[in-house]
Parts: C-alpha cells; structure tokens; sequence
C-alpha cells in the first residue's frame, strides 16, 4: 500500500487537485448564487418560502439522478458536475442564511429602522453581522456534503478523488480502492473538524 | 405665541382592513417644547399613535405634519433621523460597544471623528453613566436600566428636536425607574425639546407630563395638563382612571395607619 502510494504519488496527487478545485469552483459560485437568492427573499416571505421550498425538492433527489437529468443538457463532465452541486448546496446555504437574518430580535431591527437606516445599512451592519455563525454553519454544511458528493461526479466524468475510486472498484485494484476513500473520507472529515472550531471561535 | 411640532388630522388606522380602528379620527396638536405623555391600557392604540410619527406605522386615513410639514413629503430616513426613538427593549445593537451604539446615526451622517467621540461623551455624561467606564463594554455587560440610559444617549445622538418614547421604562424595577423618571424631566427641561412619551401607568403619566393624553379604544378622552384632568375629568372613563388610581393610594394610607 506504501509502495502504492510512492509509486503513484503524483496520480493521488492530482486527483485531490482536482478534487479541491471542483469543489472551490463550486463554492465560489454556490456562495455568490446563494446570497443573490437571500437578498432576493428578504424581499418577501412568499418568495423566501418558494424558495427554500423549491431547493428542498432538488435537495431530496438523489445525485446520481441529478447528474443523469442533467447530462442531456450539459454534457458529461465538470460542467455538469458543479451544476449539480451548485443546486444541492442552495438548500443548505439559503435556509441557514434566511433563517439567520430573520432571526435578529425584533426590537433590535425595530430600533435600527427607527434610527433611520435604510434597509441595506441594517442588513450589512446588524443582520449579517449578527447572523454571522448561521451564515457560517450554512458554509460550513455546503463545503463538507460538496466534498462528499463531489466523489460521485466522478461517474459522469468529472474526475477527482472518485475516479481513484471507481476505477479500482473496475478493476477490482484494492490499493486505489483504499487509498481512494482514505483522500476521500479524510478530506471530509478533517474538512468538517476545521471548519467546526473555526465556528466555535465566532 | 409657540411653535406646533406636531399636528394630527384626523388620522385613522386600520390594521388587516379589519372593522375597527386601532386610532380611530384622531386630531391632535403638540406645541413644541412639551412632554406629552400618552396614557392608555393595553391595545388603546397609543403606541400606534406614536409609531405613525416616525412612519413605522403608515396611517390608514388622515394627515401628519411636522413642524407644518406633511411627513408623507419628506424622506423617510431624514425623517426618522431627525427624531430620536426609545423603545422598552431597548434595541441596543449586542455586536456593537456602547461607543459605537450612541454614534451609529452621526456615523451614517458621516460626522467626523473628534466630533462623534466628543457626542459621546457628552451624551453618557447626559445621562449618569461615566464615559470611560462605559465607552468600551458591550451592551450584555450592563444592568437593565443602565441600557436603558444608553437608549436614551443614542436616541439624543444628532440632537432631534423631538423624542418618542414607547414605554421607555416598563421593563424597570421601580426605584431605578423613579430616578430614570427624575432624571428625563431634567434633561426634557435642560434640552427644550418635544417629548412623547407613551405609558400605561397613571402616576408616570401624571408625573412626566406637561401635558396628558388618556386614550381609549382608539380615540384621545382627555387632553389636557395634568392638574386640570384630575380637576375636570372630560368624561366617566377618565373619571374612573382618576378614581381608581386614588384607591391604589388609599390602601398605602390605610396601610401606614
């Protein structure tokens, strides 16, 4: 297994590259969507219910049914892949964001209208700031199912730490096998145990 | 001959289009300078009588006008920031220190920095609490009352000409809130402005004011200064209000002897 490891080091390598920068990739744009959306539903409750409503939905489907509705329209591939994991992590991040900015005590948000903020100046300098730990804990919810669910894009070609995987599950190669869901599951995990105490210090 | 800071006419509001009016055709005229207090029990609609003043309540019928002018004219924010506003819980803003609770409106009309920290002081010192002790706490570390002094800074903060105060002191144990009651008079009387101030307790009404509302289901009973209330009740209900408080006192005396 070590002799695995020293042999096809680089493979490993850049496999978990590749994995790191599907799911940076994803976060960056799951993040900029997200917040356009809560902006969007602080708007109204009616559109703030929809849609959470409607990424529930697409958050039940499982994602290999996902990524086969999908590969019709946008191939096989990366594409396809953050496509899917884009829409799984709305759910995750626009339910902890909403619910966080709502959350904020009334009278305090009475008091700030009261003053004369406008509503932007309230959103930027007392909702956020003080939804800040369930903003991140919807983050912290979308990188680690990203990481995990990243491993499955493999099967449509989206390379990564699944493809270590599936490839040894092909060919019944025991080495790939293990070390692909060592990366894998580690990656998650200490992912999950870094972005948890980074949560408690806020 | 002095000045009218705020005027009603015939101002109505109906929450949900439901059958009734929360204020029901109210006309009503504050000279600058007084401190009005409105009294009134639960769902009389004295706090919606307040809230339509700074637009937090939009009112279903009628005119407001402050200092001659239709607030419904002017901009909301400008509106909002020339008149301070203190409510019962206070609203004090947890991620923020005291400092930077009191200078939030001089901040966000860009006041420049030596004159913001002297506001502050100026303020705390206004209102019993020393600057350097308090300047850099969090809102969570002080007492009750002690936050409540911090609404009052904040809401003075630009200098508004008129105050509204929802219940500014119902969430206090009764001494504090005798000398918080003692020390808004002295800064209503230092500061010549317009005080309004909402309250369901008869004696802080009668204390505070220069002048009384009692409201009712909607529509002002009575207003007048306070001496001619008790002397001239405009009405059974005011009567009564008058002579149930009188019974509250009877049962001290009868206690003491």
């Amino acid at each position: 297994m070590i002799e695995y490891l020293l042999k096809y080091g680089d493979k490993l390598g850049t496999a978990l590259i590749e994995h790191l920068v599907l799911v940076s990739i994803t976060l960056v744009i799951s993040l900029f969507m997200a917040a356009l959306l809560t902006l969007l539903a602080m708007r109204s409750r009616l559109i703030s219910k929809l849609l959470v409503y409607t990424f529930s939905v697409v958050y039940s489907v499982p994602s290999l049914a996902l990524f086969a509705i999908l590969i019709p329209v946008t191939g096989l591939g990366k594409v396809t892949a953050i496509v899917v994991l884009v829409l799984y992590n709305q759910y995750l991040l626009l339910r902890n964001f909403i619910a966080g900015l709502n959350d904020v005590d009334a009278s305090i948000i009475e008091s700030a209208m009261g003053m004369g903020m406008t509503d932007t100046q309230i959103l930027l300098k007392i909702r956020i700031p003080l939804s800040k730990r369930a903003i991140f804990t919807g983050i912290h919810l979308a990188i680690v199912s990203t990481i995990g669910i990243a491993t499955i894009a493999a099967s449509i070609n989206a390379g990564g730490l699944g493809s270590i995987l599936f490839d040894g599950l092909r060919t019944m190669n025991v080495n790939k096998i293990v070390w692909g869901s060592i990366l894998a599951a580690g990656l998650a995990v200490s992912a999950n145990y870094l972005l948890g105490k980074i949560e408690k210090a806020l | 001959m002095s000045n009218i800071a705020i005027q009603f006419s015939d101002v109505s509001k109906n929450y949900n289009d439901g059958d009734y009016n929360a204020v029901n055709h109210v006309n009503l005229t504050i000279e600058e300078g007084e401190f009005v207090t409105i009294l009134g029990s639960s769902g009389c609609g004295k706090t919606t009588l307040l809230k339509m003043i700074n637009r937090l309540v939009e009112p279903s019928g009628g005119t407001i006008e402050l200092y001659g002018e239709d607030i419904l004219d002017k901009d909301i924010v400008k509106l909002r920031r020339g008149i301070g506003y203190v409510i019962q819980q206070v609203g004090l803003f947890p991620h923020m220190t005291i400092a930077a609770n009191i200078s939030t409106v001089p901040k966000l009309m860009k006041w420049d920095s030596d004159k913001t920290e002297a506001r502050v002081n100026d303020l705390l010192t206004l209102v019993g609490l020393d600057p350097e002790v308090f300047k850099l706490r969090y809102p969570s570390e002080l007492s009750g009352g002690q936050q409540q002094r911090v609404g009052l800074a904040r809401a003075l903060a630009v200098d508004p000409k008129v105050m509204l105060l929802d219940e500014p002191f119902g969430a206090i144990d009764a001494i504090t809130r005798m000398n918080l009651q003692e020390e808004l008079m002295s800064i209503h009387k230092g500061l010549k402005k317009t005080f309004i101030l909402v309250t369901h307790d008869i004696n802080e009404a009668f204390k505070l004011g220069t002048k009384v509302i009692i409201m009712n289901e909607g529509s002002i009973r009575q207003y007048d200064t306070p001496m001619n209330i008790v002397k001239k009740p405009a009405d059974d209900f005011v009567a009564s209000l008058i002579a149930s408080s009188r019974n509250q006192k009877l049962f001290w005396e009868v206690d003491e002897a």
